[in-house]
């Protein structure tokens, strides 16, 4: 099929940054939405260009690292499924298609698609652990964990830490990445101890790092690939009030 | 006929390390006589780790809680990202929790005869012990491993293995355990024991007065090049099947790292054992970027088969049921579809080149989940494989509830990798290595299930054990600026980027990989023999020629550059690559993963040859012909016999 792409093209953080066109041609409805890109990219290197930065790795849904706006929608049209894992079988010939980076306060753009993250490791730092040094674990059966906990759990840990949801969010908060660690912790019986410490850090950190707030719009669970439902948020907050009359 | 004019035999090697004694007691005793550092000395002392997969931010992490100061990198935006994350099937424990006959022992025994005889015993048995402190580690962490109604743990039973071992979190178990140690490492950079270089590239190795003592090291965001000096270095930079291009890998995966160590001097070991994992979604064109594998362990309730007529294209529902080989269940009666992965994607291979294989190209067998279906009901298998369908359809299109998923054979891990004595350190001191950059443990095929347990073992258990031992002697003396070492390694960073960037080219890096990828597939692949290998040795030379002549690299030295990356890793797999074929080529016989075409019994198995080949082969670098160490390889326990899985 034949494409025309309009890309965000940004040579650095200071550079201003703009929407450049493209056409592409004889791409195939079996390949992926980044193999689309790597088409692109050869041709722009066979044409002396620089070919377009973009963040990637497992290209299989899991590490996180893809992060485009696809027409506007983070990760694009397909629900619960993360750009790699998009095929063009979902575009038809003669489609224009936008691509841009994340677009938030606490995501600067490094250069073209690739924007900074880390402020999502600082908020994992303020306290989205359970403190258990190496060697000093009880027998993995001497707690155990009602499955309907564990499953939740589970659920929420799925996160992938791509930011999406602070991209589609309109106050580009990181809420729904911070309650899914806070949920996914604070169900199981080994994260009570610091339950409370770990939620007032881990707020901290967010609002520090620049993240807006949370007012409830829902967007960022919408664009989750992962599915995570706003009842972690729900959950967040919960513990975040006992935490702080406590603290007060 | 020899192969001796592609290398020169060296001095064999021992493992200098290894205690004897009864192989139960063999870790207790080397944690007993490895000395100790003082805990006030040890933020002394500076520890590099490179990589933060489940290997490097559990070593990361545990040599942070005890106390020294370590330095730890990764290449991608976040230490979460590391491939590791992307397992999925599980980690196994030789937890005994289902009571089935499980043990230490069987674990080892397993381990042992899965890596057909290649593996030391002392390491594999240290690996079965160390299993379960790593469950419980785990579990501390809140790893949200399966459980079962009563708050218990979950297991199944993982590719070859006849008890139920493997520990599960979903189909995303390395997520979990990554998530674990990231966790734990994220806590550490918190205390300030642990300093993090996201999107930061190692390109060199620094070795001075032969220890190991630094790494050259390339910001990717601004581009700026430091050498970093600590006492030891320890490398956790992962496999290198990208190799082949097409992988189950991610695509960053690469072997920079360990190469640039081994043309310091580290030795590289069994670099031609690489596993074919026999379920992974067939490639669709040449856009593929790479190969998704779909968890071995739908093998557990799925049957694979295919038509028994050649070029049956008829749809699969279509097909009767006596019109269908199960070839699995047909060859290998007692394991079906069980058998290990080296002999499912070799059989994978042997129908599909009959002409009996299926979908584009057929390049493809049938992995049927009608039956399971049928038995379980449609809501039980969702819950058990439901992300794993998921993703099937969103690749494929295709509907796996209802038309039997397609899969072949693809490169999945390398067995291979620095050799490491059983401290772990390399033959260079200082120098240690951790999880699938190491070639320790697996022999000559690994076991579903056992990469994550080997990387946390070694990240978590062993490594902050046996490094100490060497940390003793240190600090190690100052290394002035302009150490003439120092000076070397950073000079070859700048000549090589120099060069990439100056070079007036015409063709791009991913298509040289790409070609490059499809020489080792089709020579070094899932058969190998010696004509093929030869024949690789020379192409690849060839194809390596006119890669430093036509390499386009756009772009500049001082900003990110994804094109000035992929140019330097694929610069070194074609060392690598030819590196893997000598090794093919000198090993005659079959042995797991390597299966050499004239080297096979009468109905088509692997056939080793014990009185030749139970060596570990190190390889020493050298610009002309490469040195073969041997590693005599000792079975006091388990007695090599021919693998049978009938
Ligand atoms: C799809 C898939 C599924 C799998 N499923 C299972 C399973 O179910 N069970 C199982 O046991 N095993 C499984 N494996 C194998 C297992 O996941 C890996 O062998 C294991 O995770 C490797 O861990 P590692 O820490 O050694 O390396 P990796 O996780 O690959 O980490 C490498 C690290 O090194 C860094 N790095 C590399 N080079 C450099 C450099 N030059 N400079 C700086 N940093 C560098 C990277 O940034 C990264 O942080 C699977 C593998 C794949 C591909
Ligand atoms: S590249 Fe890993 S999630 Fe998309």
């Amino acid at each position: 099929m034949k494409l025309r792409l309009r890309i965000w093209r940004q040579a650095g953080a200071e550079d201003k940054g703009k929407m450049v066109p493209y056409v592409i041609d004889g791409i195939s409805e079996d390949a992926s939405f980044l193999e689309m890109l790597d088409v692109l990219n050869e041709q722009l290197i066979a044409e002396g260009e620089d070919p377009v930065a973009f963040d990637h790795d497992c290209r299989e849904g899991i590490c996180g690292a893809c992060s485009l706006m696809i027409d506007g929608q983070a990760h694009g049209p397909q629900g619960a499924t993360t750009t790699c894992q998009l095929h063009m079988r979902q575009y038809s010939d003669g489609d224009t298609i936008d691509i841009e980076p994340w677009r938030a306060g606490a995501f600067p753009v490094v250069k073209d698609l690739v924007v900074d993250r880390s402020s999502f490791d600082r908020i994992i730092q303020a306290g989205g652990y359970i403190s258990a040094p190496t060697g000093t674990a009880p027998d993995a059966h001497a707690v155990p964990v009602p499955k309907p906990d564990a499953d939740a759990a589970f659920s929420a840990a799925a996160c992938i830490g791509c930011g999406a949801c602070v991209a589609a969010c309109p106050n580009g908060s990181g809420m729904l990445f911070m309650a899914a660690k806070v949920a996914h912790l604070g169900l199981m019986p080994q994260g009570q101890p610091e339950r409370h410490t770990r939620v007032l850090g881990m707020v901290a950190a967010h609002d520090e790092a620049g993240f807006g707030g949370c007012t409830n719009t829902g967007e960022c669970s919408a664009a989750c690939p992962k599915e995570i439902g706003l009842d972690v948020i729900g959950r967040l907050n919960a513990d975040f009030r006992k935490a702080a009359t406590r603290a007060a | 006929m020899s192969t001796h004019e592609y290398y020169v035999d060296g001095d064999p090697i021992a493992d200098t390390k290894a205690p004897d004694g009864p192989i139960n007691e063999r870790w207790e005793r080397r944690r007993f006589t490895g000395r100790l550092v003082n805990p006030s000395n040890r933020r002394k002392l500076r520890v590099i780790v490179v990589g933060t997969g489940l290997a490097g931010a559990s070593a990361a992490a545990t040599l942070g809680e005890l106390g020294y100061r370590v330095s730890n990198y990764c290449f991608q935006d976040s230490p979460r990202r590391a491939h590791s994350i992307a397992a999925q099937g599980g980690i196994n424990a030789a937890k005994n929790y289902r009571n089935d006959g499980d043990s230490v022992y069987r674990l080892f025994y397993d381990t042992v005869k899965g890596g057909d005889f290649r593996s030391r015993e002392s390491n594999v048995h240290r690996l079965a012990e160390v299993s379960t402190e790593i469950i419980d580690q785990c579990v501390a962490q809140g790893v949200p491993f399966a459980r079962e109604y009563g708050g218990l743990l979950d297991n199944r039973s993982f590719g070859g293995a006849q008890v139920s071992r493997t520990f599960y979190a979903r189909g995303q178990t390395g997520q979990q355990l990554l998530l674990g140690a990231y966790q734990a490492l994220e806590r550490q950079v918190a205390a300030g024991t642990v300093e993090l270089h996201t999107r930061h590239e190692m390109l060199e190795l620094v070795v001075v007065e032969g220890r190991a003592r630094g790494i050259v090291v390339r910001d990717l965001v601004t581009g700026e090049v430091t050498t970093e000096i600590g006492d030891a270095v320890v490398l956790a930079t992962g496999g290198y099947g990208n190799v082949f291009f097409l992988s189950t890998n991610a695509k960053g995966c690469n072997v920079t790292a360990s190469w640039r160590a081994h043309r310091q001097g580290a030795y590289f070991a069994n670099p031609c054992y690489t596993q074919i994992h026999p379920t992974c979604i067939p490639q669709s064109g040449e856009h593929q970027s790479k190969l998704t594998l779909m968890s071995e362990s739908l093998r557990n309730d799925g049957r694979v088969w295919v038509p028994k007529a050649h070029g049956d294209d008829r749809a699969p529902a279509d097909i009767p049921e006596d019109e269908r080989d199960y070839y699995l269940e047909r060859r290998y009666p007692a394991f079906g579809n069980l058998v290990p992965r080296d002999i499912a994607s070799r059989a994978a291979k042997a129908v599909c080149d009959e002409g009996r294989g299926v979908g584009p190209g057929g390049l493809g067998v049938y992995l049927d989940f009608a039956d399971a279906i049928g038995r379980l009901g449609e809501d039980a298998v969702k819950a058990k494989y439901g992300n794993l369908f998921d993703m099937y359809e969103r690749i494929t299109g295709e509907n796996p509830y209802e038309r039997p998923m397609r899969i072949y054979p693809a490169v999945h891990y390398t067995m291979g990798g620095l050799w490491v004595d059983y401290d772990l350190q390399s033959n260079i001191p200082g120098l240690f290595v951790t999880g699938e950059a190491n070639f320790s443990d697996h022999g000559a095929n690994r076991l579903g299930a056992s990469a994550l347990m080997q990387g946390l073992s070694d990240g978590y258990f062993v490594l902050p054990n046996t490094i100490s031992d060497y940390l003793a002697d240190g600090p190690f003396e100052a290394v002035p600026e302009g150490h003439e070492a120092v000076d070397a390694a950073r000079k070859a960073v700048d000549d090589r980027i120099a060069f990439f960037l100056g070079n007036d080219g015409d063709r791009t890096v991913d298509s040289f990989h790409r070609e490059l990828g499809k020489i080792m597939w089709e020579y070094c692949g899932m058969e190998r023999t010696d004509e093929g290998l030869r024949k690789a040795i020379g192409l690849i030379r060839d194809l390596k020629d006119e890669f430093y002549k036509r390499v386009k690299v756009t772009g500049k030295a001082a900003e990110l550059n994804q094109e000035l990356e992929k140019a330097g890793r694929v610069a070194d797999f074609f060392e690598l690559g030819e590196l893997m074929c000598i090794d093919a080529l000198h090993r005659t016989e079959s042995c797991g993963g390597h299966f050499r075409a004239e080297s096979q019994t009468q109905d088509g198995e692997a056939l080793r040859d014990d009185e030749h080949f139970s060596y570990v082969a190190a390889w020493e670098f050298a610009e002309s012909e490469p040195v073969l160490h041997k590693e005599s390889l000792e079975f006091e326990y388990v007695k090599p016999t021919q693998r049978s899985y009938k």
